[in-house]
Order: structure tokens, then C-alpha cells, then sequence
């Protein structure tokens, strides 16, 4: 089996390829790269993603035909894509960080600032939450409910239609943390620094 | 419910722990890689190591150790020390640090924190702010406490929220090594005013100051080197004692 973690410059991917190294051992082989044709034979694909939701999506379109090969993999092949903080992000129709930014619209919705009610929640949202499962999901197996989850940002993901939410956390309103439509799976979380439970994420996603 | 955070800190010079875990019976009780392990594997909630290496020649060793670490433990790992320009914040970031922290060089060129929060994101731009009392107001130090910048901390971290930080880091000066507990006056009044989470540090001693960090100091997140090295006490004890004091953590 071959999962590519998509390597387009959206900042520090090196925990995301040393979690997935470390949980893949020798039976998987893990691609790090942007090559079009690598990403398209991949049996599986990681969209990592930090900075901002406009930084990110530039840097996607920067790279000729990667945004197409993406959709030709999930979308038309339907094979198995995680996105990880703003790579869940980028499966909304629209972010508004910075400026209003035209996502991959996979997942109908949009990415917004977290409400901090004034101040009465510091932002960026960092540290260790809870995570509250609201749907069977695949990438939850053998993962408790209430199980913590680290997490790092101030956007948060809000999708139209709530059956694809397969988890929430709670901080200032119940954020989407967790989602999952068909083949595409995304957590607002970081599984590569979530330690054990995070790493048992990652199993199950190369397991499905 | 986002929980507070224990930090533990290890000095690191050319590469080596220079106070650490000497309770456990470690292969090499001097790689930090070890040490960072043992944290992480008892639930420390980030690691942080501060890279005191002074020669320039020595300076990549620390590039070699998050890189050994990061393959290690999956919990993030902030480095500072010494962190000058984005070069120095690029090349961390490749060896698998997830946030760098940025003290003197913040200072002497503000630039260097709104460049690289725009290149890398907010989200692994840490700054250390070195606060000393004076009067009725806390000065900058940098240069590890020696040079004092004359800047009023409140006013500085106002401004190094706006430059987009992600987080501060804060030490008292008068405080550190003293072991009598954190300036929680100095915590309390940077973290009421800024929106982003502030990180304590400087002078505990016990358990009961950690509690303060958090509850009297306002902090997101509390630091510490000194009790976690020797056996004093566990990060699972520090847990446990905050978490019995109505503190959230993970546990």
C-alpha cells in the first residue's frame, strides 16, 4: 500500500511525516511529494495544512494540476484522503482568514473565526480538548469518547449539512473537529501530536 | 473543555541535558531524547527544550537533537535559544519542531515575528518575553537576562500579540532559579491584556505554585524545569495535584 502526504509548501509537515512513519513501520509505504502522477496511483492520500486557510489554498494553486489530481482522487476515484487543520479546512466552498478565499468545496460550508465572546476565550484554541464523537466514524475505532486531542487554531470549519460531523469539541460554541463524507475524512485536531490515541487515529486511517 | 497545560523545559547545551532526570535509570542520562521520552510518555502535555549553547560552532547540535526527538515523541516540541532569524525558525521547523520561541531577536528586529507568523503561521511562533520588576512596571531583558531593553512588558506584549504571536512565554527574572513561585502579578496583568495564551515560567518550587500559574496568574499553560528533574516530582503528580485543586487537565 502507498500513502502520499501531500508535500505542496503549506508550512511544517515534518511531525505529520514522522507520525506516519512511525505508525506505518515497513508494511506501508509513505510518499512525501506533489508529483501528480504519485498522488494519482496513491491508495491513500494525507492533505496537511498549516497557516492560514488563504496561504494554504495559494500554495495548493500554485502547483499546476494539483488541485485537479486531488479531485480526480477523491472525488472521482473516491479513494481515501484525511485532511489535517486546514486541510480539513481547504473542503470547505469558502474561508474568510485574512480574505475570502475559494476552497476545494468538497464539503459544503464555510471556514470562519472562532467566536471568543469578547474576549472571554483566547485565541488561537491550543492545547489538549476533548473530543465528543457524534458519529461512527472509521477513523475513531478503538478511540474513546471524550479522548483528548491537541489542537492549534482559530478558524473553525462549519459544514451545511451536520450529518457529516463525526465529532465535536467544545470551546466557546461545539466546533467541528471531526468530519467524514464517503472517502474523505478530516480532523480540525493534529493526530501527529495527539500522542498514542493521535497515532492510533493514523493507524486507522492507513487501515480502512 | 480545553485543559491547562504542564511544560516541562530541559536546557539543553551543545547537545547535551544539562540539568535532568537523574532519578531513572537511563541509558544516557545526558541525550535529551531520552529525557523528552520519559516526559512525554508520563503525560507531559508539550516538551520544550532552551538551546544555551553559547560557541557559534556548536550551534547545529540542537538541529540534530529535534530531530532525533521529533521521531520520538508526538506531542509538540517548542525549541528556543538563540533563534535569530527565519532561517534559523525554517531549519527548526524542518527537524520537527512544531513551535519555535523567539526572545532577544523580537526585541532587537519586532519585524522577525511578523515575518515569520505570515510564513509559517501563527500557530508555532512562540515569543519569550524576559520581564524584570521595576518600580511599579516590568522591564524586557534579553541577551538571557542581561541586558535590560527598558521596554514595558505590557506594552511589549500587546505589541508582539499584534505582530502575531501565538503565544508568549513568559519569565519573571527576579523569580527564576528562586524556586518561590512564579510572578503571578506579572502573569495576571500581561494575560488580562491579550487574546492569546500565555505560557508561565520562572520559580516554582512546588506544586502549589503551578496551581497559582494557572489560577492566580491567568496562564494557559505553566512551565517548569527544576521539579520534574532530581525525582521531586512527577508530571503525573504535578496532574494529579492540579486536577484535585479543580484544575482541568489531561489526564
Amino acid at each position: 500500500m502507498k500513502v502520499t502526504i501531500v508535500d505542496y509548501n503549506s508550512g511544517n509537515i515534518s511531525s505529520v511525516i514522522n507520525s506516519f512513519k512511525e505508525v506505518a513501520k515497513d508494511k506501508v509505504n509513505i510518499e512525501v511529494t506533489a508529483d501528480l502522477n504519485k498522488i494519482k496511483s496513491s491508495d491513500k492520500v494525507v492533505l496537511p495544512g498549516q497557516g492560514s486557510f488563504k496561504s494554504c489554498v495559494e500554495a495548493l494553486n500554485k502547483i499546476n494540476g494539483l488541485t485537479e489530481a486531488l479531485n480526480e482522487f477523491a472525488i472521482n476515484n473516491k479513494k481515501p484522503l484525511l485532511g489535517i487543520c486546514v486541510g480539513l479546512q481547504m473542503f470547505a466552498d469558502i474561508g474568510y482568514e485574512e480574505t475570502e478565499t475559494k476552497g476545494l468545496g468538497w464539503i459544503s460550508g464555510k471556514v470562519s473565526k472562532i467566536d471568543n465572546q469578547n474576549g472571554k476565550y483566547k485565541l488561537p484554541h491550543i492545547g489538549w480538548n476533548q473530543i465528543n464523537i457524534v458519529k461512527k466514524s472509521k477513523v475513531f475505532e478503538n478511540i474513546e469518547n471524550n479522548s483528548h486531542m491537541y489542537f492549534v487554531h482559530s478558524y473553525e470549519f462549519l459544514p451545511n449539512d451536520k450529518n457529516v460531523i463525526s465529532a465535536t469539541t467544545d470551546y466557546s460554541t461545539n466546533i467541528v473537529c471531526s468530519v467524514e463524507k464517503e472517502n474523505i475524512f478530516g480532523t480540525q485536531f493534529h493526530p501527529e501530536k495527539s500522542d498514542k490515541l493521535g497515532l492510533k487515529i493514523i493507524d486507522n486511517f492507513i487501515n480502512i | 473543555m480545553l485543559k491547562n497545560r504542564i511544560i516541562p523545559c530541559l536546557d539543553v547545551k551543545n547537545g547535551r541535558v544539562v540539568k535532568g532526570i537523574n532519578f531513572v535509570d537511563l541509558k544516557d542520562a545526558g541525550d535529551p531524547v531520552e529525557q523528552a521520552k520519559i516526559y512525554s510518555d508520563g503525560g507531559a502535555d508539550e516538551i520544550c527544550f532552551l538551546d544555551i549553547t553559547a560557541s557559534n560552532e556548536n550551534r547545529d547540535t540542537i538541529y540534530d537533537v529535534v530531530e532525533r526527538t521529533s521521531k520520538k515523541c508526538f506531542v509538540p516540541l517548542t525549541v528556543g535559544g538563540g533563534v535569530r532569524s527565519i532561517d534559523d525558525i525554517n531549519k527548526l521547523l524542518n527537524c520537527g519542531a512544531d513551535k519555535v520561541s523567539i526572545n532577544t531577536a523580537a526585541v532587537e528586529n519586532p519585524k522577525v515575528v511578523l515575518e515569520s507568523s505570515k510564513k509559517f503561521g501563527s500557530q508555532c511562533i512562540v515569543v519569550a518575553i524576559d520581564a524584570k520588576k521595576n518600580g511599579d512596571k516590568w522591564e524586557i531583558f534579553t541577551h538571557g537576562g542581561r541586558n535590560n531593553s527598558g521596554l514595558d512588558a505590557l506594552e511589549y506584549a500587546k505589541k508582539m500579540e499584534d505582530s502575531g504571536a501565538g503565544e508568549l512565554l513568559v519569565t519573571s527574572m527576579d523569580r527564576d532559579g528562586t524556586q518561590i513561585g512564579y510572578d503571578v502579578e506579572l502573569m495576571n496583568n500581561i494575560s488580562s491584556n491579550v487574546n492569546i495564551p500565555l505560557i508561565a515560567s520562572g520559580g516554582v518550587g512546588n506544586l502549589d505554585h503551578l496551581v497559582d500559574g494557572i489560577k492566580l496568574g491567568n496562564a494557559s499553560a505553566v512551565l517548569a524545569a527544576s521539579i520534574f528533574h532530581y525525582g521531586k516530582h512527577s508530571v503525573k503528580e504535578a496532574k494529579e495535584y492540579l486536577d484535585s485543586k479543580g484544575i482541568p487537565v489531561r489526564i
